[in-house]
């Protein structure tokens, strides 16, 4: 739109000093800047940090699984049903410490997701303020807690509860060793991450989008849910995908709490370990380093990094689908 | 939290109901986690108390539980820890930054480093101990069994929380603000530095407390690594041998005697001290620089 | 721009606070591979230097006491004791990180040759004697002696006994709960191999765990509980478990100092090692503190809740040590 009135005069008397000036570069390329280039060359080399460790686990985790699956054949690894690779005889069948993963982390995400979202939501939708600044740092210690601890407590204090208050037509009650309190309590230490991401999640949406809904007579509950959130839903996911991971490698609290008896069963009240807890083990046990008995923790290892690279591809592709850009 | 608390007159009785009932679920989500910390921090606490004195600072590790304290693993935790967040943080931050403002993301290999950020998050701690003490303490690096080994392994492990927690907080930045400062003529990397980047702070915050929270729990890397369970003197430098809390605690619950099992509860309490001391730090830059957009 | 300066602070008390705790040590870190320049060499002079030594949790109690004693009368020398397990703690011998490598198992062939291929010798030195008892719930009465065969009926591979009738038909009616020690440990190894006749022979269906304490409270919590571990957890528990006599052919021995050190109680009692490596014996300290391990292990078998050595196996510790000293390199 033309310029009118004074601010004409304005443009004029500028044009008129810039003649009698040194030509103003005019719009065309622009000069490279190299501390731009500089900064930009640094920060690459932060993100390449992450590529240059998994190079490394790899070339750490395959050539001992390369030379384990020499002495054991691949199919009775993958598909064999009992774990005992230090007994004589050994049997490598990986299947129980799967099973045992898969109950830990579906138990642990039953409560760590539902609970993570739903703390998040009230910290940002419904809590004061100052209520908020003061809860969301005490909920962060629970994730500063030792492991250690965690799996003591389920052991210790968890357990016996269960077991007290087991109701009868649910089956037998937990054993001393089980997956079903390593799971709860793994559950509660990831619960601090999925709610303190995803609370920051929900309060970076802008207060237009609610606004915007209560202008249009939404309840306090229509705005949380189907506005707020799903503006958030890039962090949300986030949170979520960190807390997976989370209980998927978390090592310490299923060595103390659900035992270490490989167990071929989805039953959470029964014990069972996890390829993690193997892992462990083996790792601070006492076998020799050259042995197969020790190249089965690489085996193993080898396997969850495989694993969790297949539910990251897959979680990945289901993100970039629902993420939606707001402002 | 919103400006407008309820919305223009009452809406019919079905829908507060819900509403009433949906913040009470919400409320009992919340109630779990404190529930279970106040019975974890009761638990530790009065387990611990007897033990809770000035001989558990001034005290070495000792065979004796009566002559036992735990300072070595008190000033390990916190060369180890302090080495961890300089490195994971500046580090972590600027992955997100390149990650989120330089990297074009149709390029495959800007996606492949984002999948593999996400599979990090996911490896056991043990293999970060197997890598650590492949490439850091021998191989490639040669450190030795010290803790600037320990530190940049915990580093490693937890720089996928830095990185996702502080993509998640750049990202929240609206894209206006970023377009207004180009407007007004700064360079990316100015737009950037003032305007993105203290508008990420609390996202940044709140990773890098997550992050140094899990580092400061861990033992089985560790000990993979070369941290010892029995050490009479505090770190004196990067190429110091060292131990840290978590290897205590678990080596004095281990142990038969009653007592090492308080003393074990006793050095759980110093540690969420420090932890939450260090964390005090993120978290009064997190209340200062929170905003609504 | 406050946030900037914020920044600026922040770095700068970081960079503060480790410049005052660097400064604030003596320096000199010693490792194992160092050179006996580094140590003092003068007769009747200050010992001085570092001792790593590594390996199994099981024996790092006995090393732990014998390290606080000696730099109680040594302020000089500093030693650390690490727990990566035996085969972790054999690995960093042969690799010259450590000085000493504790061990709850003999060394494998493996390991032998790893260590000839890096040039380090080494002796197997007793240090203590250690018996694993047999452990059941205080309201157990009647199986106050079991036979080794009736521990392998229990315990042995493809075992199917949940209940005590089946091991003995005098027994009651009581259901069976396994505990034991994860497969990764040497005294899993050392029960399976005197049990059962194989090391690793065993029923896989028990209740395994790295903790000795948990296996106590699993005993302790129920009627027709058994386990086994380490005697140290025995003493320390009493009125939680009871110590089961066992019967090696001789009639039945309750486990205690006396009756491990003297061999009477078999075939659960077994010897615990120390591997130093020749050339860490090289160095003044290092066989200094060797020599006083071996010579004070009645004070810290004590300590550490193990059982002495009897007065021959001292003597033949001494000898190993002082050949692996004098000659071995």
């Amino acid at each position: 739109m033309p310029a009118a009135g004074p601010d004409r005069e304005l443009m004029q008397a500028t044009d008129a000093s810039a003649l009698s000036q040194p030509a103003v570069r005019p719009l065309g390329r622009a000069r490279p800047r190299w501390g731009e280039r500089a900064i930009q060359g640094l920060l690459f080399l932060c993100a390449a940090v992450s590529v240059v460790t998994t190079v490394c686990i790899v070339v750490a985790l395959v050539e001992p699984t390369i030379s384990f699956f020499g002495e054991v054949p691949i199919g009775d690894f993958l598909f064999g049903t009992e774990w005992a690779p230090l007994f004589s005889p050994p049997s490598f069948g990986v299947l129980p410490l799967i099973t045992a993963t898969l109950t830990t982390t579906f138990v642990a995400l039953c409560v760590c997701i539902p609970a993570g979202l739903g703390a998040a939501i009230y910290l940002s939708e419904y809590a004061h303020p100052r209520a908020r600044k003061v809860l969301k740092p005490v909920l962060e210690i629970l994730a500063g807690i030792p492991t250690v601890v965690y799996g003591f407590f389920a052991l210790t204090f968890l357990t016996p509860l269960l077991q007290d208050v087991w109701p009868g037509f649910l089956g037998d009650p937990p054993q001393i060793f089980n997956m079903l309190a390593a799971g709860l309590v793994m559950g509660v230490m990831i619960l601090p991450t999925v709610a303190s991401l995803s609370e920051d999640a929900l309060t970076a949406v802008p207060q237009a989008l609610r606004e915007g809904a209560y202008g249009m007579g939404a309840s306090k509950m229509q705005v949380a849910t189907r506005i707020v959130v799903p503006a958030a839903l890039s962090g949300i996911v986030a949170s979520f995908v960190l807390g997976i991971s989370r209980a998927v490698g978390e090592t310490m609290i299923v060595l103390v709490a659900a035992g270490g008896t490989p167990n071929l069963s989805f039953i959470p009240t029964e014990p069972g370990q996890t390829m993690t807890a193997f892992i462990a083990a083996a790792g601070i046990g006492d076998q020799p380093t050259g042995s197969v008995g020790y190249k089965t923790l690489f085996a193993v290892g080898s396997t969850l990094f495989v694993a969790t690279l297949l539910m990251n591809v897959l979680s990945i592709r289901l993100v970039r689908k629902y993420r939606e850009v707001y402002e | 939290m919103s400006t407008v608390d309820a919305p223009i007159g009452r809406g019919p009785q079905s829908d507060r109901v819900k509403g009433t009932l949906f913040r009470l679920a919400l409320l009992s989500s919340l109630a779990l986690g404190l529930i279970t910390l106040i019975a974890l921090l009761a638990d530790v606490v009065i387990s611990g108390a007897a033990r809770l004195n000035g001989d558990l600072l001034t005290n070495f590790p000792s065979g004796i539980p009566e002559n036992a304290g735990a300072q070595s693993a008190i000033f390990g935790t916190i060369w180890v820890i302090g080495l961890t967040g300089l490195m994971c943080i500046p580090v972590g931050v600027g992955a997100a930054i390149y990650l989120e403002e330089y990297a074009d993301r149709e390029r495959w290999w800007n996606r492949a480093i984002e999948l593999n950020i996400q599979n990090l998050a996911a490896v056991p701690s043990i293999v970060y101990g197997i890598l650590g003490l492949a490439f850091l303490v021998r191989g490639a690096f040669g450190l030795g069994q010290v803790v600037l080994a320990g530190a940049m392994t915990l580093a490693l492990l937890v720089l996928p929380i830095v990185i996702i927690a502080s993509r998640e907080a750049i990202r929240a930045v609206p894209p206006s603000i970023r377009e207004g400062s180009m407007a007004l003529g700064a360079t990316k990397w100015q737009t950037i530095r003032r305007q993105v980047l203290p508008g990420a702070i609390p996202g940044i915050a709140t990773g890098s407390i997550l992050a140094l929270s899990r580092a400061i729990g861990e033992a089985a890397p560790l000990v993979l690594l070369g941290a010892l369970t029995f050490i009479t003197f505090n770190p004196e430098g990067l190429d110091s041998a060292f131990t840290v809390l978590p290897i205590q605690i678990f080596n004095w619950i281990s142990r038969p005697q009653e007592e090492f099992q308080t003393l074990a509860a006793a050095a759980i309490v110093v540690l969420l001290v420090i932890l939450l001391t260090m964390n005090a730090a993120a978290i009064l830059l997190r209340n200062r620089y929170q905003r609504k957009w | 721009m406050s946030y900037n300066r914020l920044l600026l602070v922040l770095g700068a008390m970081c960079a503060l606070a480790f410049g005052v705790a660097a400064c604030g040590g003596e320096e000199g870190e010693t490792s194992g591979e160092n050179t006996a320049e580094e140590s003092s060499a003068a007769e009747g002079g200050e010992l001085s230097g570092t001792i790593r030594i590594d390996g199994s949790s099981t024996v790092a109690p006995l090393s732990e006491a014998a390290a606080e004693m000696f730099q109680a009368e040594n302020p000089g020398v500093r030693v650390t004791v690490g727990t990566s397990g035996t085969g972790g703690g054999f690995e960093k011998f042969c690799a010259g990180e450590t000085d000493i490598s504790d061990a709850s198992r003999a060394i494998e062939d493996d390991e032998v040759a790893a260590c000839e291929e890096n040039g380090i010798a080494w002796e197997e030195v007793q240090v203590a004697n250690d018996g694993l008892a047999v452990v059941i719930n205080p309201e157990n009465d009647w199986a106050s002696c079991l036979t080794v065969e009736q521990l392998k009926t229990i315990w042995d591979r493809g075992s199917e006994v949940d209940n005590w009738n089946q091991v003995d038909p005098s027994f009651p009616d009581e259901e069976m709960q396994l505990f034991g020690a994860g497969t990764d440990s040497g005294t899993f190894d050392y029960f399976t191999d005197a049990v059962n006749g194989e090391e690793g022979r065993s029923r896989s269906d028990y209740q395994a765990t790295e903790d000795d304490n948990v296996t106590v409270q699993g005993v302790s919590g129920s009627r027709g509980g058994i386990g086994y571990f380490g005697l140290s957890y025995v003493n320390e528990n009493e009125g939680k478990i009871v110590a089961a006599e066992v019967d090696g052919g001789d009639g039945c021995v309750a486990p205690s100092s006396e009756t491990v050190q003297s061999g009477d109680y078999t075939p659960l009692g077994r010897p615990l090692f120390v591997y130093p490596s020749d050339k860490a014996l090289q160095r003044p300290e290092v066989k200094a503190f060797v020599e006083f391990y071996i010579a004070n292990q009645q004070a810290i078998t004590e300590q550490a809740l193990f059982v002495p050595m009897t007065d021959e196996q001292v003597t033949a510790s001494e000898e190993k040590v002082a050949s692996l000293a004098g000659g071995g390199s």
